[in-house]
């Protein structure tokens, strides 16, 4: 089904089950319990799953396949916001046209510093990249101020023309009048769940923008963009040129973030400098690797366990802390808080960097290798079962579907 | 002229920092082949130490003062440091006041020993991998560094005074014929371009003239062939690495009378420094220094008024387009080895 092979379909079906319910899945505690700071299940964090899903997917079509690391990928992020929010000022507030837009300027902004970028590999390509992303903050901040209105971030003001916009046109980002912002709640038992026409648009795309990952993972293209991170020298003398290849990739993912800081726009109308600078980019690097460079779903997983963590840890206070730990002693109890105190909250980003280093040192794949070497644990230990089949005389475990 | 030599002289502190952290971002390069990104960070502990050093010595106790009386007419409580009491009142105060340049003295220890903490821990098991993940591991480890010194100095910036006796500033155009405050420059300034000079001057020494220095040098054009020699050329280039952390952490010490030391400096002049190493030429001791000169000074030169009105916005991209430009034209950088990095 959509020319993919049974396992795929089969896969693609899976995540497209768990994005959408989504709402549901992530509210597996009641309101009103102890545990219920650890639901994601809201519109906010949802969208940020999806649109940095979106983001680290884009990334991880350059990163993953091709193997160059850029350190700017953040600058398309911002010219998607920038956009978006134009369309929103001068035609309507529908989302429509600013996304495409953005789609399109963002792949054209990724034509330009890609063709110069990739003149140069290795580090000096991560140089190059972040000196770009750079360039293009710093001047949204100073000489651009009348494109990007500044400090102040580009927002949509009364006196903007919006010329589409009719009488009755809603006030906030909108599909055809179906309004972002709004959504649907559903109480059953003690659980409330939410659902958010704006997550669910994200959704969709995200769905979409996986399939097309796919489809590029397991297209001629996609091999040939694997044979230039294993050996591009080979690749040369095989009589091919790569450049156009790994331009291709990175036009690609550079609209893929296009794409998700057009949708960050059209989930909130405002866009600032901030989005593009390096930290932005750093963070893209982070979930990709986190959740597993050259690997479908790892870049997703990745995007979603940092945006979880940066919400929920840094939401858990002292209070909090205490009313975990009350069952103990009162100076266990107080040792334990002052314990954990610098890793939660304001702290999180701590957390954060030693997790990072951890996968990196001991898991270069990521959560999906981690994943991978558990299920492995446990085929092992089926299959020496006193009786059990031979695994000599079995064909190999099938590979994951990103190898 | 004037406004020539006042922007070459503004270029030449901020550019003699990028050039220190260049510089022990190439030995460390240079030496073990590892892409620190950790360099950063740890030149803003550099000038963390300053600040602790800072604290220490206005560590004070409670004591009553005979000779004032506060409001109710009870004999007033004054906060007497240690050192003063120790060293006399005048000695005390004066040490107080040389707080900064004394924390070199806590700095190079501290340094040393987090640089070997780092390389034997840390590092060391990452020659074999790829850049990428030297880079990936690294920028964890700044990002780890940078939180546990904001846990403990707080997220604002903390100022830090230079000593009385360098607080002003030096008319250098009176010297030269001219007016008088037309070319100013503050002596802390001088100082720091100095200490900078020194310290360069004092690495590039050692690693000349000196045995050990010289066994280095053999190592970064030749490790095996080193270590077939029967030279333990590992543990050379370990001290190498704690010497090239002690040299970001002197130019942080020595900086934060210029810029107040917050946690996340570190990331600001990594960026740079980076930007420095590249343009210099990846693994080049001297080009990395005078990369880091140059660009200090034209990125002063770039924030003239003048050249601002002809090209806005110039002086926020000046270094970065100069990088672009020079990794387009000659990627080996202005001094850059051959067959570094280029694979």
């Amino acid at each position: 089904m959509f020319g993919l092979s049974a396992k795929d379909t089969r896969f693609l079906l899976i995540v497209m089950f768990l994005t959408l319910a989504t709402p549901i899945l992530l509210q597996p505690f009641p309101e009103n319990s102890a545990m219920a700071q650890f639901n994601a299940g809201y519109p906010d964090l949802m969208q940020k799953f999806a649109i940095f899903g979106i983001f680290a997917i884009g990334f991880n079509i350059l990163f993953g396949l091709t193997g160059y690391l850029s350190f700017g990928h953040a600058a398309f992020l911002g010219v998607g916001s920038y956009t978006v929010v134009w369309m929103y000022k001068l035609l309507s507030y529908n989302i429509l046209p600013g996304l495409i837009l953005s789609i399109i300027i963002s792949g054209l902004f990724a034509l330009l510093i890609g063709f110069i970028s990739l003149r140069r590999s290795g580090i000096y390509f991560s140089i190059l990249t972040l000196a770009f992303a750079q360039m293009s903050y710093n001047l949204a901040y100073s000489v651009l101020t009348p494109i990007t209105n500044g400090e102040t971030g580009l927002q949509v003001y009364s006196n903007d023309p919006q010329m589409l916009a009719g009488a009755n046109a809603p006030t906030s980002p909108h599909l055809f009048g179906i309004v972002m912002r709004e959504s649907s709640e559903f109480a059953v038992g003690g659980w409330v769940f939410t659902f958010n026409n704006g997550y669910y648009f994200c959704a969709i795309i995200a769905i979409l923008a996986f399939y097309l990952s796919m489809r590029i993972f397991r297209s001629p293209f996609g091999m040939m963009l694997r044979a230039i991170k294993t050996n591009q020298t080979r690749l040369n003398y095989t009589g091919l040129n790569p450049r156009p290849y790994t331009l291709a990739a990175f036009v690609i993912s550079g609209m893929y973030a296009g794409l998700a800081g057009g949708l960050l726009a059209a989930m909130d109308p405002l866009a600032g400098a901030e989005r593009m600078q390096w930290t932005a980019s750093g963070e893209v690097v982070l979930m990709t690797i986190l959740g597993g460079a050259g690997t479908l779903m790892g870049p997703v997983l990745g995007a979603g366990f940092i945006k979880y963590f940066e919400n929920i840890f840094s939401k858990i206070n002292d209070n909090v802390l205490h009313s975990w730990f009350a069952f103990m002693p009162d100076g266990m109890e107080d040792f334990l808080v002052a314990l954990v105190h610098p890793f939660v909250g304001k702290g999180w980003h701590l957390t954060l960097g030693i997790l990072f280093m951890m996968v990196v040192i001991f898991l270069p794949g990521g959560l999906v290798e981690g994943m991978q070497r558990i299920s492995r644990l446990f085929r092992r230990k089926k299959a020496t079962k006193p009786g059990g089949p031979d695994h000599e005389h079995h064909p190999k475990p099938a590979p994951h579907v990103a190898e | 002229m004037e406004a020539i030599l006042l922007q070459i002289l503004n270029g030449l502190d901020k550019g003699s920092a990028y050039a220190l952290i260049a510089l022990g971002l190439t030995l460390i390069f240079g030496t073990l082949g590892v892409v620190n990104f950790a360099h950063g960070a740890l030149f803003m502990i550099g000038a963390f130490c300053a600040v602790v050093m800072q604290r220490l010595l206005g560590l004070s106790f409670d004591q009553v003062d005979p000779s004032k009386t506060d409001f109710l007419g009870n004999p007033l409580v004054v906060q007497m440091p240690y050192v003063e009491k120790w060293f006399g009142p005048e000695i005390g105060a004066a040490i107080i006041d040389w707080s900064v340049p004394l924390a070199i003295f806590l700095a190079i220890p501290v340094m040393i020993a987090l640089g070997f903490a780092m390389e034997r821990g840390l590092i060391k098991h990452f020659y074999k991998r790829p850049h990428a993940d030297q880079i990936l591991v690294t920028f964890g480890l700044a990002i780890v560094l940078q939180e546990i010194i904001k846990y403990f100095f707080g997220a604002n910036p903390i100022q830090s005074a230079s000593p009385e006796a360098f607080a002003g500033s030096f008319d250098f155009g009176v010297l030269l014929g001219f007016d008088p405050n037309v070319i100013i420059y503050p002596y802390w300034r001088m100082v720091y371009f100095l200490f900078a000079a020194l310290i360069i001057g004092g690495v590039f020494a050692f690693l000349q003239f000196t045995t050990f220095g010289m066994v280095v040098r053999a190592g970064m054009a030749d490790r095996e062939t080193v270590g077939l020699l029967g030279i333990n050329i590992d543990r050379r280039f370990t001290i190498m690495f704690g010497l090239a952390a002690a040299v970001a952490g002197l130019a942080g010490v020595m900086y934060t009378p210029i810029l107040s030391p917050n946690y996340h400096m570190g990331m600001e002049f990594l960026v740079l420094s980076f930007v420095v190493v590249v343009v210099g030429g990846m693994g080049s001791l001297p080009g990395a220094v005078l990369a880091g000169f140059l660009l200090g000074i034209l990125q002063s030169f770039a924030s003239m008024n003048e050249i601002k009105s002809v090209i806005p916005g110039i002086d926020q991209v000046i270094i970065y387009l100069i990088a672009i430009l020079i990794l387009l034209t000659r990627p080996r950088g202005l001094m850059g080895r051959k067959g570094v990095m280029e694979d």
